[in-house]
């Protein structure tokens, strides 16, 4: 079912400009929400983006897509580098990646109809041309999301959030797209939805032959839906793996107190298991720590951390198996030390 | 824990006039929270879970309808004036909100925020107060205290502004803490921190806590015991390990099922429930989850509300399907 890669992403960057508050606003830093980020998506498979707010997966999906202009770096889509198309060739793309957002009230046009909304890329991609042709695909879609073919006359106001949920997954599969980019598409929904939705994607994925990025907070799901899993933590990759391997044999420590913190619903083994409890906040992505930018609160700090970055590398028992951390030796770009504060 | 009843309620109503009719939002529930148990009250939007709780403390709006009996050391909460509950409030029962940012005021800083109850309800002068916040923002781990409370609440994390709310709620020694999602907002990683402080505070201070929350993982982890609430109603009550290893009710079976385990294996397809939550304004006549419920054991079912039944000790359920549990045994 998985084969060669669909999607590669190279040292994908985007920075977001800070501005001084002053008349002429000059620029006084950037905020680096992707700083450096390659992975691949495989053809047929699921791969699982997982970090908390702030660490820059939603803008990773955005950038593939171009939704957000990447600041620097690679992605290439089937082959073809999605950063240097025109207009022309992005929309010929759009065909072929689709989004489901997270909050499936902003992300519905509340003017239009369920039908609308839906034929809205059939119009853009000139599909289905003819009125009955494209009533009838509207109404397919909506089937095959789990809802009936009447529900092309409502409005999304009359619906309740599994089903407005549905109703973007219906748009994103429109124009028949090989990739889908869902970014946190269970996180507004109530728990007894989110397990109907996580069935439907995989439905569809089986189904329709699709590919996904699985963004999203929420480890467990993301373990459940994905093939591969990617871990970020302050617009970086810090470690990818199998599902299996990453829930077993975890290896970079951010991995491991994330695993540890995900509470689960067993009494008994929540008191048996000890908790690595992280320290202190997330840095700012502004001024992001020097070297390993996990040091600041990391339990395994040792000498290294600061002045090394460290690289992607091999490490665990399974093949594929990355992460960016000197417990595996030291591997990665010296950095200058960070200088004691010099008083004037 | 002891066995001293802090809080009382009983048949606890809350109905709000749409125009569509009455939202009967909260319909009759009843339960005993004891001096330092945590008891946790789970369930999904619109189950009343968090209704419940701001209405015993009287911050409903005017237009909600509140039927029932709320005692607490010796009162009647639901009878009590508008100036007794300010009393109770933030003095004996304090409450931690979900959104630290919006549960703040912007414009005042961190130190005035939390000397305001203790000036308020304890009648310190500012110098005392202001030393008992840096003990209290000490207390919550927050490093700096003494700097932290001339801050401002957008230059605080949303870890650390939950921390000054629990800072502000442990102000009066409360004798009942009730945080309602209180860590929803936070990433993972900081809701474990967020957690571990609540649990060893309340070790360390004695406060019995009602944990309101979606969150079954959470729950797990922290609750003496569960109340599952399900369209207004109470469905199921039981002590947490008998909540995970003998669920009853077909809604907390569906809930516990639905929910993916990180694990290695097979992946297997979720159990989901079928269909939605019910509307407030128009509940089915019989049990509540009956438009959703794969059981169906009784023709009762549809038309008539099945009554909390105890089926073990300390385990109540509302279901018509009384077999159900004896069956169950047998068959696992």
């Amino acid at each position: 079912m998985t084969g060669d890669a669909l999607v590669e992403v190279e040292d994908l960057r985007v920075w977001f400009p800070v501005h001084g508050g002053g008349v002429l606003r000059r620029r006084e830093g950037d905020v680096k929400a992707v700083d450096g980020v390659s992975f691949e998506v495989r053809r047929g498979e699921t791969l699982g983006l997982v970090g908390e707010s702030g660490c820059g997966k939603s803008t990773t999906g955005l950038a593939l897509l171009r939704l957000i202009e990447p600041t620097g770096g690679t992605v290439r889509f089937d082959g073809d580098d999605v950063t240097r198309l025109d207009r022309k060739g992005l929309r010929t793309l759009r065909r072929r990646m689709a989004m489901v957002f997270q909050d499936p009230y902003a992300s519905l046009n509340p003017r239009l109809s369920v039908g609308g909304i839906i034929s809205e890329p059939l119009q853009i991609h000139g599909l289905h041309d003819g009125k009955a042709a494209r009533r009838q695909r509207v109404g397919d879609l909506l089937e095959l999301v789990g809802l009936r073919a009447e529900y092309r006359d409502r409005y999304p106001h009359e619906l309740s959030g599994g089903q407005r949920q549905r109703v973007g997954i219906a748009r994103a599969l429109a124009a028949e797209p090989d990739f889908v980019v869902c970014d946190e598409p269970i996180a507004a929904l109530d728990v007894s939805v989110q397990a109907q939705v996580m069935n439907l994607l995989a439905d569809l994925q089986g189904e329709l032959g699709l590919t996904y990025l699985f963004i999203a907070h929420d480890l467990s799901a993301v373990q459940h839906l994905s093939d591969r899993i990617a871990v970020m933590y302050l617009g970086r990759i810090v470690e990818v793996a199998e599902r299996d391997e990453l829930a077993t044999d975890p290896e970079h420590p951010y991995t491991r107190a994330l695993l540890s913190a995900i509470p689960v619903p067993n009494p008994a083994e929540e008191r048996r298991r000890t908790r690595i409890i992280l320290e202190g906040d997330l840095p700012s992505p502004v001024d992001p720590p020097s070297g390993c930018n996990f040091r600041t609160r990391c339990p395994q700090v040792f000498e290294p951390c600061p002045s090394v970055d460290p690289a992607l590398q091999p490490v665990g028992a399974g093949t594929g198996h990355v992460a960016a951390c000197h417990l595996h030796g030291v591997v990665g770009t010296h950095v200058e030390q960070p200088k004691a504060a010099i008083t004037p | 824990m002891s066995t001293e009843v802090v809080l009382s309620v009983r048949d606890l109503t809350v109905s709000f006039p749409t125009r569509r009719g009455p939202a009967e939002v909260v319909n009759g529930i009843s339960y005993d929270l004891h001096r330092g148990e945590t008891l946790a009250i789970v369930g999904e939007s619109g189950s009343g879970k968090s209704v419940s709780v701001m209405a015993l403390l009287g911050l409903l709006p005017d237009s909600a309808r509140v039927g029932g009996n709320v005692r607490f050391a010796g009162d009647d909460l639901l009878a009590a004036s508008e100036e007794a509950l300010r009393r109770v409030r933030g003095n004996d029962i304090a409450m931690v909100f979900q959104d630290p940012m919006t549960s703040l005021n912007p414009v005042l800083t961190v130190g005035r925020q939390v000397t305001e109850g203790l000036e308020l309800h304890l009648g310190m002068d500012g110098r005392a107060a202001r030393a008992r916040a840096v003990e209290l923002l000490d207390l919550v781990g927050i490093p700096l205290a003494e700097r932290r409370l001339d801050e401002y609440p957008h230059q605080l994390s949303g870890g650390m502004r939950q921390r000054v709310m629990i800072a502000m709620a442990l102000a009066c020694d409360p004798v009942v803490l009730v945080a309602d999602e209180a860590t929803t907002a936070l990433d993972v990683t900081i809701q474990a921190q967020i957690v571990d402080l609540v649990g060893r505070l309340q070790d360390d201070l004695g406060m019995a806590v009602i944990w309101i929350t979606h969150d079954l993982g959470v729950v797990a982890g922290i609750a003496d015991r569960v109340l599952v609430m399900y369209g207004g109603q109470v469905v199921e009550e039981a002590d947490v390990d008998a909540l995970y290893d003998t669920p009853d009710h077909p809604y907390t079976r569906g809930l516990l099922a639905s929910l993916p385990v990180i694990g290695a294996g097979a992946r297997e397809r979720l159990t989901a429930i079928p269909g939605l939550p019910p509307d407030p304004v128009e509940l089915p006549a019989g049990c509540a989850f009956w438009p959703r419920c794969t059981v169906r054991a009784d023709p009762r079912c549809a038309t008539e509300r099945p009554p909390l039944r105890q089926i073990a000790l300390g385990h109540r359920v509302a279901t018509w399907d009384h077999e159900s549990a004896a069956t169950r045994e047998v068959a696992t």
